[in-house]
């Protein structure tokens, strides 16, 4: 879980007198270095956003430069772990973008029903906060006997905050809210037992959901799909890295299966674009047709 | 001076006051201008909509890497912090900045640091402190800082903060700014490879 930003530290822009060409060479030099010594990818993140996740690791460090950054990392493997989190973890919510998910249930669950088995593949799905919104319409239409969840996200720790269930309490009234936009059948409050500070997901949500460790950067396919999603993590990607992970979505989706992708998320700058139709003229969900 | 991209950050009072800005654009208008607005998350198509009815610019909410092209009005997005590269931009889901997402400081400090002299920085109406620290950045990079007149403002609140954290940005009323915008140089030439 990302830990708040105390508002001082929240800009996570370099020094004023910092020179933006060298900022670019230390900025490579790292990426560089952590994947030769650690073998994490992250050269083809876009540039801007893993900026600004550096200087927020450089700053939480008490360091002055990206270059002592790297040298920290590289010798000391906690910190490489810190660097990992912060690098790694996308923020998210349950039924984000609830115009998206009473789609998803008026469009897409009924292609589904023509199934006799749905694979669906959560690729990057953080702490779960989705694969569980998912899990909950497919129960209440009837589907999630035949559907087997693949969630995968590159970092184990947030895995196992998807696995466990455990969800922040005060983010339940969001959370309702949503869940009522998105066309819930039911009272929200059946799926969790609250305790503490946290709401328990029934386990049974997942009880066809194996989560499991994938890299979509340097992993192949394991499956074909039924349905995809990855929303909201194709953002932190530049676009050749874009790209090269479409090709993977669209070898591991059978023809006529769904991706989706998030609300500002766009096929319209990648090659794939012509194998898919536009289920919808808001929401990003796409069928495979060639 | 040549400038290549112009933020412009509002939040409580910022409909109207947008409305008034880009009204006064004209249809040749050189530069992409970049809107960031603190609103609902589930806002949705209104606000593009409510702007594209005042201006014959073409007015579209950001796609993630969408390419930054001129003459264009775009709108950060609800719920995305907008990121500015060159020639493009990038969103992210990170935290919200002081409970903002889109925050108008992060659009601010990436456009700074992108563009450096090369950006204008504006700040509108609104009800909090949001802008003020990324103003000072498009400032310190040798870009141009415009402030609307706290006394003109819905909610001086916002141009009052970003005054105090840049004395030297020039405060003017909505009508003065617009016209300064308008009257910008221009890059004839853009270079799309610089980094």
């Amino acid at each position: 879980m990302a830990v708040p930003l105390t508002p001082d530290e929240a800009l996570d822009g370099p020094p004023l007198s910092y020179n933006p060409e060298l900022e670019r060479i230390e900025i490579e030099l790292l990426l560089e270095g952590v994947f030769r010594h650690y073998g994490f990818d992250f050269r083809s993140y876009a540039y801007a956003s893993i900026r600004r996740r550096l200087w927020k690791r450089t700053e939480a460090e008490g360091l002055s430069s990206i270059s002592e950054l790297q040298a920290l990392v590289l010798h000391d493997s906690a910190a490489m772990e810190r660097l990992l989190l912060d690098l790694s973890v996308s923020v998210t919510a349950m039924f984000r973008d609830p115009g998206f998910y009473q789609v998803f249930r008026e469009e897409v669950v009924p292609l589904l029903r023509t199934y006799p088995f749905i694979r669906i593949w959560h690729a990057g799905c953080s702490s779960g906060e989705e694969v569980y919104s998912t899990a909950i319409v497919l129960e209440e239409e009837g589907l999630l006997e035949r559907t087997r969840i693949y969630a995968t996200d590159i970092n184990d720790a947030v895995l196992q905050q998807a696995r466990a269930g455990i969800f922040p309490l005060n983010r339940m009234q969001e959370y309702t809210e949503n869940y009522i936009r998105a066309g819930g059948k039911r009272s929200f409050s059946e799926y969790y037992t609250a305790k503490y500070d946290g709401a328990l997901f029934s386990p049974s949500l997942t009880r066809n959901t194996v989560f499991s460790q994938h890299n979509l950067v340097t992993d192949r396919s394991f499956s074909e799909f039924t349905v995809i999603f990855c929303r909201n993590v194709l953002i932190y990607f530049d676009r050749d890295l874009q790209n090269r992970v479409h090709t993977l979505f669209y070898d591991s989706l059978v023809m006529l299966g769904i991706l989706a992708l998030g609300s500002k998320e766009s096929l319209r700058f990648s090659q794939y674009e012509p194998c898919y139709e536009k289920l919808h003229p808001r929401e990003k969900l796409y069928r495979k047709i060639r | 001076m040549a400038y290549e991209i112009i933020v412009v950050g509002t939040s409580w009072g910022g409909l109207a006051a947008l409305r008034e800005l880009i009204r006064e654009l004209p249809a040749g208008f050189g530069l992409p201008l970049v809107i960031v607005q603190h609103r609902h998350k589930r806002s949705g198509q209104l606000l593009p909509s409510l702007l594209q009815d005042c201006t014959p610019l073409f007015v579209c909410e950001v796609d993630d890497k969408a390419p930054i092209e001129t003459g264009t009005v775009y709108v950060a997005p609800a719920d995305y912090h907008l990121l500015i590269e060159d020639g493009h931009f990038a969103l992210s889901t990170d935290e919200p900045v002081r409970y903002s997402r889109p925050s108008i400081d992060v659009t601010l400090v990436s456009a700074a640091d992108s563009y450096g002299e090369h950006s204008v920085g504006v700040v509108l109406t609104g009800a909090n402190a949001d802008g003020a620290r990324g103003l000072k950045r498009i400032h310190d990079r040798g870009g141009l800082a415009l402030v609307q007149l706290p006394s003109t403002a819905e909610s001086p609140a916002m141009p009052t903060a970003a005054l105090r954290s840049v004395p030297n940005a020039r405060a003017l009323s909505i009508e003065q700014i617009a016209a300064t915008l308008a009257s910008l140089p221009v890059e004839s030439a853009r270079h799309s490879e610089r980094r």
